[in-house]
């Protein structure tokens, strides 16, 4: 059906609800180089007027993805829990915003089985970075493997010691450096420079050593290919957490060589080995806006809408971790300082009130138009927003990836800015071998207790 | 011996561990040197090639991007060959070498003439502007090439703003994916060598002409090199 609104004597007219969507986009070159984008101010606002005005009911009627054609959209569809959607029923996309901003925190969890990714999108399109940040703040999501993730007060690190070539000792010696400065109890994940069967088990191998020589409360990841995953846990690999990639359409988890029932194996298999001492959440996603349109699998479909899709396909498999890697697809999806911050901040809400554990991966690359400065208001936003987990990166720099994230330091000072704690069992642990503001390295963190001498 | 320094942790890795802290920030030095290697890659990003100072008997393309920005925007303009340059070239068959700016022009401006040279085979050769990989399938399928290399600039990272990646395609024309591409990559003084790139290059080559493709279909099994310069 199409959407219509008038802005100073212009009508504009939207011919479908995906349309409607992507025109009421706040700007951004990813859009525009999918030619979706409003070619207009005027033309985004006409567009924001009407999809405030649209029912949330209308969200179940009109499928931006055919049914037929996608199993995201029809993972979407069939898990929707009317009971839990009651609350909300009645009000449009304008009113959920509002109710939103006003709701107290017990009121959101309720209402998650109720929500589709694309209300979710709607809403966020129509929020400012405040709002964006105050709702966010007001959802609770805790998951557990060996230690509890998401507790009210607490910001938690993924500790990331990638090196060029997977070199072990250079990995290990990342691993204390993070450990010294307070990251890693998200997981230890190291992204492999190749994936195949040999290295990752060998990095996982080590990771294993390590976390069990310092006895840390932790889990451990090796990021490879949910495949390559499958393959070292055939063959005894240490495997806490298994990674995937993942996107808001069949046709991009395609082009990452996954479907759904790939997923659900790799989710089984990692149940099996029942590693996680305190919780079953054994599954880590990345996501990022761009990806569909990188894989031509948009279905001319805005990239923030596709991105809250992910998080759907996300929350069928209850993961310990999630995270966007907001500026790392590259300029053509995300330009500048200006637009990393705000999608950055759309990622976390919209995972958040979908009921995941939402990290960010505050970051951009050399050719985008940011630097430092932009990654600085990002991460205090995500902080004050209540972001789950955040990478650490030694000196903010991927020497591996070549891009730049957030460095154990920024994590450091993220938690003291705002009063946050690590999890529980890792602050106990940092106490325990004690870690602390010094220059020197705690003797029960001796280098040469990892092989590093 | 055993290490109590927190910077000792530096010889195990290039990634910057053992910086120390002021408060929870990094000290002055360290924040400094950060930004000195961002500036350098942003710089690198930037930079434009000039072809006449490469001293090549090449003509000279451009994509359909304008400029930079256009460039960073729009991917596919920097894939598309404009009509005027494509009826400019001249037909040559055979291997057809691109050498492309990319995302570090510096990087090509210091490499391409010197690995040109360690490639040792009489392959014409194009200089392109604001190009993209796949602006070669257009120059080698306008050249009735069997083969098109495209070295390019790669994407600076903090650590190496001059590193050149060889791009191979059997049979160029539009409308070829990433997946029937071989690539050779981090070309660069402390990387791979011009030596190492070029002999895996010629060895692709001859599995590429065997094979009629390029790609996934070609698999890597090129015998390791003998150590050429040391490197344990």
């Amino acid at each position: 059906m199409a959407f219509r609104h008038s802005v100073a004597g212009t009508t504009y007219v939207f011919d479908d609800l995906r349309t409607l969507l992507a025109r009421a986009t706040p700007f951004r070159s990813g859009d525009a180089l999918a030619g979706v984008a409003a070619a207009s101010a005027a033309e985004r606002v006409a567009a924001q007027r009407a999809l405030a005005d649209l029912p949330l009911r209308h969200f179940l009627n009109e499928a931006i993805i055919p049914y037929e054609a996608d199993e995201v959209t029809r993972l979407i569809l069939d898990g929707h829990d009317p009971a839990a959607f009651a609350p909300i029923a009645h009000l449009t996309v304008g009113g959920f915003r509002d109710w939103l901003l006003a709701a107290p925190p017990e009121a959101l969890p309720p209402i998650r089985a109720g929500l589709t990714p694309e209300m979710v999108a709607a809403v966020s399109k129509i929020m400012r970075v405040a709002d964006l940040v105050s709702v966010a703040a007001k959802c609770r999501v805790v998951t557990r493997f060996r230690n509890t993730i998401g507790l009210p007060g607490t910001l938690s690190i993924r500790l990331q010691p990638n090196h060029p070539t997977d070199d072990p000792r250079g990995v290990a010696a990342a691993v204390l450096d993070g450990l010294l400065l307070g990251a890693g109890d998200a997981v230890i994940g190291v992204n492999p420079a190749t994936d195949n069967v040999e290295q990752a088990m060998a990095l996982l191998e080590m990771l294993e050593a390590v976390r069990e020589r310092f006895a840390i409360p932790t889990q451990s990841c090796v990021l490879c290919h949910v495949t390559t995953s499958l393959r070292v846990i055939e063959r005894g690999a240490p495997v806490d957490l298994v990674f995937q990639s993942i996107g808001g359409t069949e046709g991009v988890n395609r082009s990452f060589g996954v479907d759904l029932a790939l997923l659900r194996e790799a989710r089984e298999a990692a149940l099996a080995l029942k590693r996680g001492t305190l919780g079953e959440n054994v599954m880590y996603f990345e996501t990022g806006q761009g990806s569909a349109l990188s894989a031509e699998a948009h279905h001319g479909v805005d990239q923030q809408t596709l991105e809250a899709r992910a998080y759907a396909v996300a929350r069928a498999f209850a993961p310990l971790l999630v995270n966007s890697v907001v500026g790392f697809i590259g300029p053509e999806y995300l330009f500048d300082g200006k637009q990393i911050l705000r999608a950055g901040l759309e990622d976390h809400f919209c995972g958040k009130l979908l009921g995941l554990p939402m990290g960010v991966d505050v970051c951009y690359t050399n050719h985008a138009e940011a630097d430092q400065d932009d990654m600085d208001a990002l991460l205090i936003a995500l902080a004050v927003a209540g972001v789950t987990y955040i990478m650490g990166v030694p000196g903010a720099d991927d020497v591996m990836l070549a891009y730049q994230s957030t460095s154990f330091h920024d994590g450091l000072t993220a938690r003291a800015l705002l009063g946050k704690t690590p999890a529980p069992e890792f602050a106990a642990w940092m106490e325990r071998m004690g870690i602390g503001a010094g220059e020197a390295i705690p003797e029960r963190l001796s280098p040469a207790l990892i092989g590093l001498a | 011996m055993s290490l109590t320094r927190w910077a000792d942790l530096r010889r195990f890795t290039p990634a910057r561990v053992g910086l120390g802290r002021a408060g929870t920030g990094l000290p002055t030095a360290a924040h400094l040197d950060f930004q000195e290697a961002h500036a350098a890659a942003r710089d690198a990003v930037w930079s434009e090639l000039r072809p006449e100072a490469l001293g090549l008997d090449a003509p000279v393309v451009q994509s359909a991007a304008r400029d930079r920005r256009e460039y960073l925007l729009r991917p596919d303009l920097g894939r598309r060959l404009r009509a005027e340059d494509a009826a400019r070239l001249p037909r040559t068959g055979g291997v057809v070498v691109v050498v492309a700016d990319g995302l570090c022009a510096a990087g090509v401006q210091a490499q391409a003439v010197p690995l040109l040279r360690t490639f040792a085979a009489p392959w014409p050769v194009v200089v392109a502007l604001q190009a993209r990989v796949a602006l070669g399938d257009a120059i080698g399928e306008a050249m009735g090439a069997e083969a098109v290399v495209v070295m390019i600039g790669e994407r600076p990272g903090l650590s190496a703003q001059d590193s050149l990646g060889l791009y191979l395609t059997w049979a160029p024309r539009p409308g070829r994916t990433d997946a029937e591409r071989n690539c050779i990559s981090n070309i660069r003084p402390g990387g791979l060598t011009h030596a190492e790139a070029a002999a895996k290059l010629h060895w692709l080559l001859g599995a590429a002409r065997a094979l009629g493709a390029t790609g996934v279909a070609l698999k890597d099994e090129m015998p390791a090199l003998p150590s050429l310069e040391g490197k344990g």
